[in-house]
């Protein structure tokens, strides 16, 4: 059996799984995903959260790449990173792969009714 | 985007045949690719040498966390917990669940593995360059060995 090549090492998505563990982080996340750059200011106004909590989920969610933030004037305004959310699927789908190729080999194995393995 | 990940496969062999061939520790290992050591144990380790071709080296281990006959089987293991230097028990491993449900065709079998946000960083990485090159070489030309 011969090894593909394997590809090139991607981006850790372990945090993110974490961050988006978070109902608060979700939350702001969805707000975020239109697109829309948002200072801390308009996301805290339509929600009970303090300037501070959502800073704070901000950091976290600024340290695993799902936002990122861009000065403008004297606030920073935070924006949404798919590329973030992509790296952490692709992890997943590769172990829904690899799952996928066990359960077609537990399928032949229980479905065949005689040869050898 | 999950953080668990849900398949669903319908056999056409009843209950009893898939049960035995997930918790029947050499069936399992005939199908997984995997030379376990001993029969799975609710609340004991399995172990063995994983038997895919060009991966013969690597030890495979799960903490079996559930036995409901023929109904529900589920172990706990570190994806991809390959490098013979870690000490993958620090790490808070992910859980894998099979549930059966009969039906009129055979039975319906759904695996379930979830806890991915618990797995630290660099192992994270290293499970995903693990995937690419260890899985995807499988050949489905398999006959079925079925057990006297």
């Amino acid at each position: 059996m011969s090894n593909p090549d394997p590809l090139p090492l991607r981006a850790d998505p372990a945090p993110v799984f974490a961050a988006l563990g978070d109902r608060t982080r979700l939350a702001l996340l969805t707000r975020l995903s239109d697109g829309q750059s948002r200072s801390i200011s308009n996301l805290s106004a339509s929600t009970a959260l303090t300037r501070q909590a959502v800073s704070k989920h901000l950091r976290v969610l600024e340290g695993t790449g799902l936002v990122h933030s861009v000065r403008a004037g004297r606030e920073s305004l935070y924006a949404f990173r798919p590329q973030a959310v992509r790296e952490a699927q692709c992890y997943l789908d590769a172990v829904s792969a690899q799952w996928d190729e066990a359960l077609a080999r537990l399928k032949a194995f229980v479905e065949d009714p005689g040869g050898a393995l | 985007m999950s953080d668990r990940i849900e398949k669903s496969i319908e056999l056409k062999a009843p209950v009893d045949r898939v049960w035995r061939a997930l918790t029947d520790y050499r069936e399992f290992g005939e199908w997984f690719r995997v030379n376990l050591e001993g029969p799975f144990v609710v609340g004991q380790q399995a172990r063995g040498k994983i038997t895919y071709a060009g991966y013969e080296h690597l030890v495979w281990t799960a903490q079996v966390a559930a036995i409901e006959p023929m109904r529900r089987f589920a172990f706990t293991w570190h994806p991809y917990g390959v490098d013979p230097d870690v000490d993958y028990s620090v790490e808070k491993p992910t859980l894998v669940e099979f549930t059966l449900t009969p039906t009129g065709e055979g039975t319906d079998l759904t695996i379930v593995e979830s806890g991915f946000d618990a797995i630290p960083a660099h192992r994270r990485a290293e499970a995903f360059r693990m995937n690419e090159g260890g899985w995807t070489a499988q050949a489905l030309n398999i006959q079925a060995h079925v057990k006297p």
